[in-house]
């Protein structure tokens, strides 16, 4: 290894800022799953019998499913028997609360976080949900999105104030049956959000859900779903973190996404899960199913993450694109270090005539770390005229990482066309001796190096994020100079 | 100024200097030449730090200041900057971004303020005219599908907005056509002043036409081997390195790119 690598080695031992727990009192599950947990956990949120058999269903089959071993990941396998699946803060009432009655050690958490819940603080302008481990503590700004007509609410909520749009739409996008993850998921999702557009609105804010793991042993299985009704417009942001902890912790996210005719959904993720320490202990492995139906006419979605976090990564955020001249984007900027793994991508597929799908990805290898993109195009037989375009770029940092690219393409369609891009670079040495050459030291090098690698996908993201997310990328200079 | 004491240098256990001597005053230009692979570029590199090459003996000063001990980034912040013969890219990172990061370190070791977008923009507007490179450069990515004359420009602009005290140009003629060596040279004599020196490694009299150096030096296996005024230039153009003794054949084979 030469002696800049080795240099820029040392530079990527960054610190996790978002370690600390939160001391509060908590309602907790013992370890264990069985159909009385369930049956309890439906409970306590007060659900209609419906999505207590809709859970009871998918767990007795998820019973039946194998945990999938195709990716390029090593990891201990989990004992579902040892999580405990529902940890949640105290408190006197149930929902709704209004911000004056959470607990102001919450807000305090949420205000370390950069995620200050005051309607004046800094992110005046974003509506936010904030979910604690198993449920929604906060969601801001509620009463000018129902003005505006735009639900905005937990999943929790949603089931007991709107079960006909759950009941329409949960579980349509990703089936309980579709993998084992997702069917956990079904069984036992905790909290998340419920967006609903009515027909022909802006959503005049950006929405946003801040999920937070606090407690120890438990698993968090967040459930999102976003319904952009015809000719609507949502921009959605969700960020997540977690204390620095030995144990790995489960995250196992389901998140579906329906857009009707012309209507146009951008989801952005900032996902901080704890990694894990240098030496690969700890952090959150991070199983989730992401899917988008756009099923309208000339509907969108574009899907725009960075991944930062997590031990272990297991991510694809997909679009089903039904509707005629429907259009699906991925944005992707995925980084690894120290003993890091993500198996991570996409897939798009095409079903509708005139369809057309775009794919970005960035992955970005250091330390010992395993980086892996994962990306289906699929073209069904009347796709018609549909096209799809993927560049896929890998940038390693040091020489003890690895980087894998596998672009899946299937075609029933002989129409369809498909352009990939592929390339892999290094943050060389000749570079990182321009920089400081320059008088720019070794730690501002590299994240400018980085950065301008995601320049492509940071363009994807809300103004306010891009910044927080440039910053997430940086590395800081740890006793390495030299 | 600058003051080099038998500097010797290796790379991968490989000796290149052996032994470089060559004292350079503040306003004073100086030009190396020499056959390839004689080791001209080692010496631009050493002295602005590259630490793929090892000192092995001898020493390097700056305005009395050791340089050696100090790291790559410190020198450029006091003062060196070194024109890369073959300036690499780095795709995504704009021109103008990196150019700022760069003034503002120096300006920050300076303890001056920082220069803000616009003001910047205003000053690589202008230094842009003056190497001929479209402002349209500036938000490309450094270098990045720059065609060879174009990042030769590129790097005498970044001097020109450094504005450093020993500016050391590796081979910045090469590759140029006619137009552009007469913007570049117009660029290094720009440069010329009084409080500052100019190391410039080249391998054609016809820049000398250009800049007139104050001296001359030959550098030939790892050694000054011979130092004049202008007219050493001229006489190595008519009668190559062969009359100082020198096996031309051997080395030129060793890189001529
Ligand atoms: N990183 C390196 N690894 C191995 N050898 C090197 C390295 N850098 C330089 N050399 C060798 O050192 C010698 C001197 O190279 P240098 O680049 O200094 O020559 P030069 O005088 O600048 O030549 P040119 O006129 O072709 O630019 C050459 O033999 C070259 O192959
Ligand atoms: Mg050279």
């Amino acid at each position: 290894m030469t002696t800049a690598n080795k240099e820029v080695n040392e530079l990527i031992k960054r610190e996790y800022e978002h370690g600390f727990v939160t001391d509060i009192e908590v309602d907790t599950f013992e370890p264990g799953l069985n159909e009385d947990v369930i049956t309890r956990l439906s409970e306590i949120k007060k659900e209609p019998q419906f999505m207590l058999e809709w859970r009871l269903k998918a767990y007795r089959r998820w019973l039946e499913m194998e945990e999938p071993d195709w990716a390029h990941l090593g990891y201990e396998r989990i004992d579902y028997n040892d999580i405990s699946y529902y940890s949640a803060p105290k408190r006197k009432e149930d929902m709704p609360q209004s911000l004056d009655e959470v607990d102001p050690e919450l807000l305090r958490t949420y205000e370390r976080l950069g995620i200050p819940l005051h309607e004046h603080a800094k992110l005046a302008g974003v509506a936010v949900d904030a979910v604690f481990d198993s449920v929604s503590v906060a969601t801001t700004f509620k009463e000018p999105l129902a003005k505006a007509g735009v639900i905005f609410c937990s999943i929790s909520e949603a089931v007991r104030d709107y079960p006909e749009l759950v009941q329409k739409y949960l579980g349509t996008v990703v089936p309980h049956t579709d993998n084992f993850f997702a069917g956990l998921n079904a069984a036992v999702f905790s909290d998340g959000t419920f967006v609903y557009v009515p027909k022909g609105v802006r959503c005049p804010m950006e929405l946003s859900t801040y999920f937070r793991i606090n407690a120890a042993n438990t698993g968090q299985f967040e459930r999102t779903l976003i319904i952009a009704d015809e000719g609507s417009y949502v921009s959605y942001l969700e960020g997540c973190t977690a204390p620095m902890r030995d144990e790995n912790q489960l995250h196992a996210a389901v998140v579906e996404l329906v857009a009707l005719d012309n209507a146009e959904i951008k989801y952005s993720t900032v996902q901080n899960w704890y990694p894990g320490d240098e030496n690969g202990k700890g952090g959150i492995y991070n199983f989730v199913t992401k899917r988008a139906a756009c099923i309208g006419k000339n509907s969108k979605v574009s899907w725009t993450q960075v991944e930062t976090g997590s031990a272990v990564t297991w991510k694809y955020p997909s679009c089903i694109l039904r509707g005629e001249g429907s259009v699906g984007e991925f944005y992707s900027v995925a980084l690894t270090h120290n003993y890091q793994q993500a198996d991570t991508g996409t897939k798009m597929i095409h079903l509708g005539k005139n369809t057309t799908s775009t794919i970005i990805s960035k992955g970005i290898s250091a330390g010992k770390s395993s980086n892996v993109y994962r990306g289906l195009v699929k073209f069904g037989p009347r796709a018609e005229g549909a096209r799809n375009f993927t560049e896929c770029d890998s940038l390693l940092i040091g020489d003890q990482c690895g980087a894998h690219t596998f672009p899946y393409i299937e075609s029933l369609n002989k129409s369809a066309i498909v352009e990939h891009e592929a390339t892999t670079s290094k943050v060389s040495d000749e570079q990182m001796f321009l920089c400081r050459q320059r008088g720019i030291d070794m730690e501002r090098a590299v994240s400018m190096i980085v950065n301008g690698f995601c320049k492509d996908v940071f363009r994807e993201l809300p103004m306010e994020f891009a910044v927080e997310a440039g910053k997430l990328l940086e590395v800081s200079l740890e006793g390495s100079v030299g | 100024m600058l003051s080099i004491k038998n500097l010797h240098a290796s790379v991968e256990d490989k000796e290149i200097l052996k032994g470089i001597n060559l004292d350079i005053k503040a306003g004073e230009v100086h030009a190396i030449m020499g056959p390839n692979g004689s080791g001209k570029s080692t010496l631009a590199q050493v002295l602005a730090g590259n630490d793929a090459f090892e000192v092995t003996s001898g020493s390097v000063t700056m305005n009395d200041e050791d340089l050696l001990e100090k790291a790559t980034e410190e020198r450029a912040r006091d003062g060196v900057f070194l024109a890369f013969q073959y300036p690499v890219e780095i795709p995504g990172v704009s021109n103008l971004q990196f150019m700022r990061t760069s003034v503002n370190a120096l300006r920050h070791h300076r303890g001056e303020s920082e220069m803000n977008a616009a003001e910047f923009m205003k000053l690589a507007r202008e230094v842009s005219k003056q190497v001929d490179l479209d402002p349209a450069f500036l938000k490309r990515g450094v270098n990045e599908g720059f065609s060879g004359g174009e990042k030769k420009r590129n790097e005498i602009m970044q001097a020109l907005m450094l504005q450093p005290k020993l500016a050391i140009l590796d081979e910045t003629d090469s590759g140029l056509d006619i137009d552009a060596l007469k913007v570049v040279s117009d660029g290094v004599n720009a440069l010329r002043a009084e409080d500052r020196a100019i190391l410039m490694v080249t391998h054609y009299q016809r820049l000398l036409d250009h800049i007139v150096p104050d001296f001359v030096h030959v550098l030939a296996e790892g050694k000054i081997v011979k130092s004049g005024g202008p007219e050493l230039a001229l006489e190595l153009e008519e009668r190559g390195y062969a009359w100082l003794g020198i096996k031309e054949d051997e080395t030129a084979a060793s890189s001529a790119n």
